[in-house]
C-alpha cells in the first residue's frame, strides 16, 4: 500500500530553487533511502515533508490525503515524525524530559498517563543506554547517545512514518552499526515506514529496500537498493568503488 | 511535585508569617513592594526564564493595569475589582493581539519591538493628560475592600499582594513542572526541534506572552489600589531595565529567584540612597557580574558555592589529620 505519495514538488530558499520537480513515493512498512551529494537537497525533501520549509508547487499525499499546505504541529499529529539533522536534543533538559516531549501531542490528547509511560519503556527497551542515563541532562551525552536520544523523541509520538535526516552524522562506526540495527528492528517490530537520508550511502543502502539517487536538486535514479549497490553510477560517484581502480591504472 | 508542594508550602508559611516579626513601620511597607514586585519578575521569567523571549516592555503592562484601574474606579467609579478583572481581560488581549506579529521576531529585534512598545505606552500617559494626568500623575485611587475588610493599612495590604503573589507562584511553579512547561524550554532550546515534534511553538510564545501581561497588569492594578496615587515615571524603560535585572540576578527558570531578585532590588535602593540617580549605573554592574560570575543566578549560584564548601571542608579535615 502506497503511504507517501510526493508529486513534482518544488522549494525554494528564496532565490533558490532547492528541489526540481521531484516525485516519489512510500510504501507501508518499507525503509527507503535518499542518498546523494552535499547540498543534492535530501534534508530538504525531508524538511518540506515536515513543513518546516514548505513547498512552492507540487503535491503531498500521505495516506491519499493531501498534507502540504498544513502546519509542521498538524503534520506530527498525523504521523509523520522527523529526526532533524544534526541531532538537535534539548541540552539543557533530562533525556526522560526529552522523551516526554516527544509525547507532546499525546499528552494534549489526553491519551493517558499509562500509555504514553508503555511508549517510554518501549523506547528504553530499544535504546537500554538512554535507560541508565534518564535523569542526565541531555546536553551530557555523547553523540551516538544524543541520536538515540533524538530518534527515541520521535518516536514517542508513534509515528507511522519516521523521516531520519543523517543518523551516522559524525559517529563512530560501531554507534552507527548500533543505530541502524534499531532502525530495522523498529520497522520489524513496530511496523515503522522509514525515509532515511544518509550520507553514509553503503550502510545506508544495506538497510533499505529501495532508494531514490538525488543530484542537483533532482532525482536522477531510482532503484531497489540491492540494484543500487551494483549500479557502477553509483558504486563510482557514492561508494568509492572505482578509486582503487584508477590508482592501480 | 510532591516534594515541590513542600517546598512551597514552606516558603509560603514563612511570608506569612513575616509581619509577625516585622511589626508593621517602614519595613512592612517595602515588604508589600517586594510583594507587587514579584508578580512582576514571576511574570518576566515565565516569559524569558522558561520560554527564551525578552521582552523590555513589562512596564508598560504593569502601567497598563494601574492605569485602567485607576481611571475605571476614580474616574469612572467602578467597584475595584470589576476593574482589576476587566484591565486584565483588556490587557490579555491586547497582548495576544500584539504578540503575534512581535514574537515572530528573535533576539535583539524582539528586545527592540518590546521596548518600542514600552515607550509607546509610556509617552500615551504622560502626554494623555485629560484622562491619566500627564506627568503630573493621577490621585484620589480608592482602596480594595472585600465586604467591610478595608486594605488600608501596611499590614492588610502585606497579606492581600502575599496572598496573590503567593498564588501567582504556585500557579508558575505548576505550569513550568506540567507538559507546557516543558514545551516552553524545548521552545527556548530550539524552535524548530520543538516543532517538528508536534508543539506550536508561535502559538505557545504568544500564550505565555499573554500570560505574562496579564499578571503584570493584575500587580499594576493591586499597585493603583494600595499606593492610591500613580504616575507614568513609575511605568518607564528604567523600570522593565529593573525587572530584567531581578530576574536574572535571581535565576532564569528559577521561580523562587524570582522573589529573591525583587527582594534584593526592591530593598537595595532603600541602601544605594546615596547614588541617588546614579542607582542605575549600580543595576548595570550587577547584571555584568551576574551573567559574568553567576550565570544561572544567585539561588544557582548559592547551590554551588554550597556544594563546593561541602567538597572542600572533608578534605581539609584529612589534610590535619
Amino acid at each position: 500500500m502506497e503511504m507517501l505519495k510526493v508529486k513534482h514538488i518544488n522549494t525554494y530558499y528564496g532565490q533558490v530553487h532547492a528541489l526540481k520537480n521531484v516525485s516519489l513515493h512510500l510504501n507501508q512498512g518499507e525503509i527507503v533511502t535518499l542518498i546523494g551529494a552535499n547540498g543534492a537537497g535530501k534534508t530538504t525533501i525531508l524538511n518540506s515533508l515536515s513543513a518546516v520549509t514548505p513547498i512552492r508547487s507540487g503535491e503531498i499525499l500521505f495516506e491519499g490525503n493531501p498534507i502540504h499546505a498544513l502546519s509542521p504541529e498538524k503534520i506530527v499529529d498525523l504521523g509523520i515524525s522527523q529526526v532533524p539533522e544534526g541531532r538537535q536534543v534539548f541540552k539543557p533538559l533530562t533525556v526522560e524530559d526529552n522523551l516526554e516531549l516527544g509525547a507532546y501531542l499525546r499528552y494534549r490528547r489526553r491519551e493517558g498517563r499509562a500509555r504514553i509511560r508503555a511508549s517510554l519503556d518501549e523506547i528504553y527497551r530499544l535504546f537500554p543506554r538512554l535507560l541508565e542515563r534518564r535523569r542526565q541532562l541531555a546536553g551530557t551525552l555523547s553523540g551516538g547517545e544524543q541520536q538515540m536520544l533524538a530518534i527515541g523523541r520521535a518516536l514517542m509520538a508513534r509515528p507511522k512514518l519516521l523521516l531520519l535526516d543523517e543518523p551516522s552524522m559524525g559517529l563512530a562506526p560501531l554507534v552507527v552499526q548500533e543505530i541502524f540495527s534499531v532502525i530495522a528492528t523498529l520497522t520489524r517490530e513496530l511496523g515503522t515506514t522509514v525515509l532515511l537520508v544518509e550520507q553514509n550511502a553503503k550502510a545506508a543502502l544495506k538497510l533499505a529496500d529501495r532508494g531514490y539517487v538525488l543530484e542537483t536538486g533532482k532525482v536522477i535514479i531510482e532503484e531497489s537498493a540491492g540494484d543500487l549497490l551494483e549500479n557502477r553510477e553509483v558504486q563510482r560517484a557514492y561508494l568509492g568503488k572505482e578509486k582503487k581502480e584508477i590508482w592501480e591504472r | 511535585m510532591r516534594r515541590e508542594l513542600i517546598k512551597f508550602a514552606l516558603f509560603a508559611a514563612v511570608v506569612l508569617t513575616v509581619p509577625a516579626v516585622v511589626k508593621g513601620g517602614y519595613l512592612l511597607n517595602v515588604l508589600v513592594f517586594v510583594g507587587i514586585n514579584t508578580m512582576l519578575a514571576v511574570a518576566l521569567n515565565l516569559l524569558l526564564g522558561f520560554a527564551g523571549q525578552i521582552s523590555l516592555g513589562q512596564a508598560a503592562f504593569y502601567g497598563l493595569g494601574a492605569y485602567l484601574s485607576g481611571i475605571l474606579t476614580a474616574t469612572h467609579g467602578w467597584n475595584p475589582w470589576l476593574a482589576l478583572f476587566a484591565a486584565a481581560a483588556a490587557v490579555g488581549l491586547l497582548a495576544f493581539a500584539i504578540g503575534f506579529p512581535i514574537l515572530k521576531l528573535k533576539g535583539h529585534y524582539l528586545a527592540m519591538a518590546t521596548l518600542g512598545f514600552g515607550i509607546i505606552v509610556y509617552i500615551v500617559f504622560n502626554e494623555y493628560v485629560d484622562v491619566t494626568g500627564g506627568p503630573s500623575g493621577f490621585p484620589g485611587i480608592p482602596g480594595l475592600q472585600i465586604g467591610d475588610l478595608r486594605f488600608d493599612s501596611d499590614l492588610k495590604s502585606y497579606y492581600l499582594i502575599w496572598t496573590t503573589a503567593l498564588l501567582i507562584m504556585l500557579l508558575a511553579v505548576n505550569l513550568t513542572r506540567s507538559r507546557i512547561g516543558r514545551a516552553l524550554r524545548a521552545i527556548h532550546d530550539s524552535e524548530v526541534a520543538a516543532r517538528v515534534l508536534g508543539v506550536n511553538a508561535r502559538l505557545l510564545k504568544v500564550q505565555v506572552f499573554a500570560c505574562s501581561a496579564v499578571i503584570s497588569c493584575i500587580a499594576g492594578s493591586l499597585y493603583a489600589h494600595t499606593v492610591t496615587f500613580i504616575s507614568p515615571s513609575t511605568f518607564g524603560f528604567h523600570f522593565s531595565v529593573e525587572l530584567l535585572t531581578m530576574v536574572i540576578i535571581g535565576g532564569l527558570g528559577s521561580i523562587y529567584g524570582s522573589c529573591l531578585g525583587a527582594a534584593l532590588l526592591t530593598l537595595l535602593p532603600e541602601f544605594l540612597r546615596t547614588f541617588q540617580d546614579y542607582d542605575i549605573v549600580v543595576y548595570g554592574l550587577l547584571l555584568i557580574v551576574m551573567t559574568m560570575f553567576m550565570p544561572g543566578g544567585l539561588v544557582q549560584g548559592a547551590a554551588t558555592v554550597w556544594r563546593l564548601a561541602l567538597r572542600l571542608l572533608p578534605a581539609k579535615g584529612r589534610g590535619d589529620a
